[in-house]
């Protein structure tokens, strides 16, 4: 598998992978700031958590470090912690506002 | 090292006690455990060591804040038998997910490696999200926890991304590692990068200015004794893995970045204090001065270079008790009243002069009056500031901290010269002993501040 994987990266450059984890994670701070909707941000997060994921099994294999990968099972088991907490604390709301849309959510004071 | 796995035991066992049908046992087991942990955690003093391939380490440092933190772990679990006592069947999930935060806690005060680090930050994180929206049916405290979750996934993210960046220049999660990397060689745009980005997050977590907007809402919805971790607890723990990791892993980037601290420390300081002159609820008031107090510890760490944990682990003890106390009489005035606006506590002092009298003196404590442990907490993260040249800024928090003096008294003139009607006041011995030694600490790290300031 690290040989495959290595000989993946003779061939593709390390930078690229960088440049794409970047866009990736841009794309989901974006929609962090600008979707109103509960479940696209928490997709948003997602999209975020596994272009960190893909950057560090890159630089795992790039550095020749099994590290890096074992930190991925990591966040992805925090991850998957966080978005079903995440998901429940949405269901209570949901039962209480009968919407998913964060704009709703204003009965504490600004 | 111990502390951190008895304590995780500890939790499990709350968790499972339901099972075995302990209910009424649980709650004196888990306090019970927490101060043989604590004593535990005693015996660890002066014995440095590095365990799991340097994932924990224990050191003075580590010790002491994990002290603190189980001493606020203790006050907690005491005063949450009476605060949950309309859902005691889910009095063992309460306890064990208030274990978990402490645990968190500990992991953050102790940590040798980013993933430690991490995981750290998202146990304390995680069970807090849970604790902020416990009251299902409250939608104030749904909002709480659907804020606060969203806040601190997205700071988590920005986080992860910052150590993916990390491990990329250095190739390596080991805080040492990362230290000889960065003074061995001229580190790239990607650690600046990268050390900028734990910043950022790490600036979320402390609520600190221009990332504190949550704090309030958060702070104000969340049932008042998860408010009391967020301010204790976690915010500690958030400035012990703060301090921890630029003085160990990022202190070359520390330069570079020096304005951005300055102006983080003013920016947070007075955002705190003027927002909360003309707060009206008692909850949001305690959070914006939160704030100030992130702003006050922002301090110890821009003036790092000075070793100051000593001063900023006097000023948490000092900030955290007094909140405590605080927040215990918060509790029991919105427990008799049903309301958490300053109004809620005029004519006190007739009605209860211990209470009025307990919380004069925490709010004191918080403005920094001498003789109490607030006044020699910003003694000496302002004269340590001082010695590592950072003159203007120590004088907008001295201004600042004149500032506050208003807003806390505020407080102390509705107890003692408004009216109220008249209610049955009742009083749980739990919390009179909770506050009592809340103020006997105060005075102690007053009038003998000798007793901590030479400790680390």
């Amino acid at each position: 598998m690290m040989n495959v994987m290595l000989s993946i990266f003779s061939v593709v450059p390390i930078q690229y992978y960088i440049f794409i984890s970047a866009v990736l994670f841009c794309i989901g701070v974006l929609g962090v700031l600008f979707r109103r909707n509960a479940i696209i941000i928490f997709m948003s997060v997602e999209l975020m958590l596994n272009s960190v994921n893909l950057l560090l099994v890159a630089f795992s294999a790039y550095h020749n470090d099994a590290s890096g990968q074992v930190f991925v099972f990591f966040v992805m088991a925090v991850a998957a912690a966080e978005v079903a907490v995440g998901l429940s604390i949405l269901v209570t709301i949901y039962r209480n506002v009968h919407s998913v849309d964060i704009d709703e959510l204003k009965s504490l004071k600004h | 090292m111990n502390t951190l796995i008895y304590t995780s035991a500890l939790g499990l066992l709350c968790m499972l006690a339901e099972m075995a049908n302990l209910r009424k046992l649980i709650l004196p087991i888990a306090v019970a455990g927490l101060c043989v942990i604590f004593g535990l955690n005693v015996t660890d003093w002066g014995k440095n060591g590095a365990y799991y391939h340097n994932m924990v380490v224990t050191d003075n440092f580590s010790v002491a804040f994990s002290g603190l933190l189980l001493l606020l772990g203790i006050f907690i679990t005491l005063l949450a038998g009476n605060f949950y006592k309309n859902e005691e069947s889910k009095i063992s999930d309460y306890l064990a997910i208030i274990i978990f935060t402490l645990c968190g806690a500990l992991a953050l005060v102790s940590f040798g490696n980013l993933a430690m680090f991490f995981l750290g930050i998202e146990v304390l994180s995680i069970s807090l999200y849970i604790l902020a929206g416990s009251k299902k049916k409250d939608v104030r405290s749904n909002e709480a926890g659907m804020k606060y979750f969203l806040m601190g996934s997205f700071a988590s993210g920005i986080l992860l991304f910052g150590v993916a960046l990390i491990y990329g220049e250095t190739g390596s999660f080991d805080l040492g590692a990362i230290s000889n990397y960065a003074s061995a060689t001229h580190p790239s745009v990607l650690f600046y990068a990268g050390a900028g980005m734990i910043l950022i997050s790490m600036l979320f977590k402390v609520s600190a200015a221009p990332f504190h907007f949550w704090a309030p809402d958060v702070y104000e919805g969340s049932p008042t004794l998860t408010t009391a971790m967020m301010a204790t607890i976690a915010k500690i723990a958030a400035f012990a893995a703060f301090y921890r990791l630029f003085s160990h892993a990022f202190i070359s980037v520390f330069p570079p970045y020096a304005w951005v601290f300055t102006a983080v420390t003013a920016l947070t300081i007075t955002i705190g204090n003027f927002t909360a002159l003309n707060q009206d609820s008692f909850k949001r008031m305690l959070a914006f001065s939160g704030i100030s107090h992130a702003g006050y510890l922002m301090l110890g760490i821009i003036s790092l270079y000075g070793k100051t944990d000593n001063a900023i682990f006097f000023y948490s003890f000092a900030y955290g008790i007094s909140s405590m106390a605080a927040f215990a009489i918060a509790i029991v005035v919105a427990m008799n009243l049903g309301s958490e606006k300053i109004e809620a506590f005029n004519g006190l002092g007739k009605r209860k002069p211990f209470l009025a009298a307990a919380l004069t003196i925490a709010m004191l404590s918080m403005a920094g009056i001498p003789p109490l442990a607030g006044f020699f907490g910003k003694y000496y993260i302002f004269s340590e500031a001082i010695r590592n040249g950072h003159l203007w800024i120590t004088v907008v928090a001295v201004i600042n901290s004149i500032v506050s003096v208003y807003y806390y008294m505020k407080v102390v003139l509705a107890m003692y010269t408004k009216d109220s009607v008249e209610t049955a006041f009742t009083l749980k011995p739990a919390y009179s002993f909770v506050i009592g030694f809340c103020i006997l600490l105060l005075f102690l790290a007053g009038i003998f501040p000798g007793l901590l300031t030479g400790l680390l």
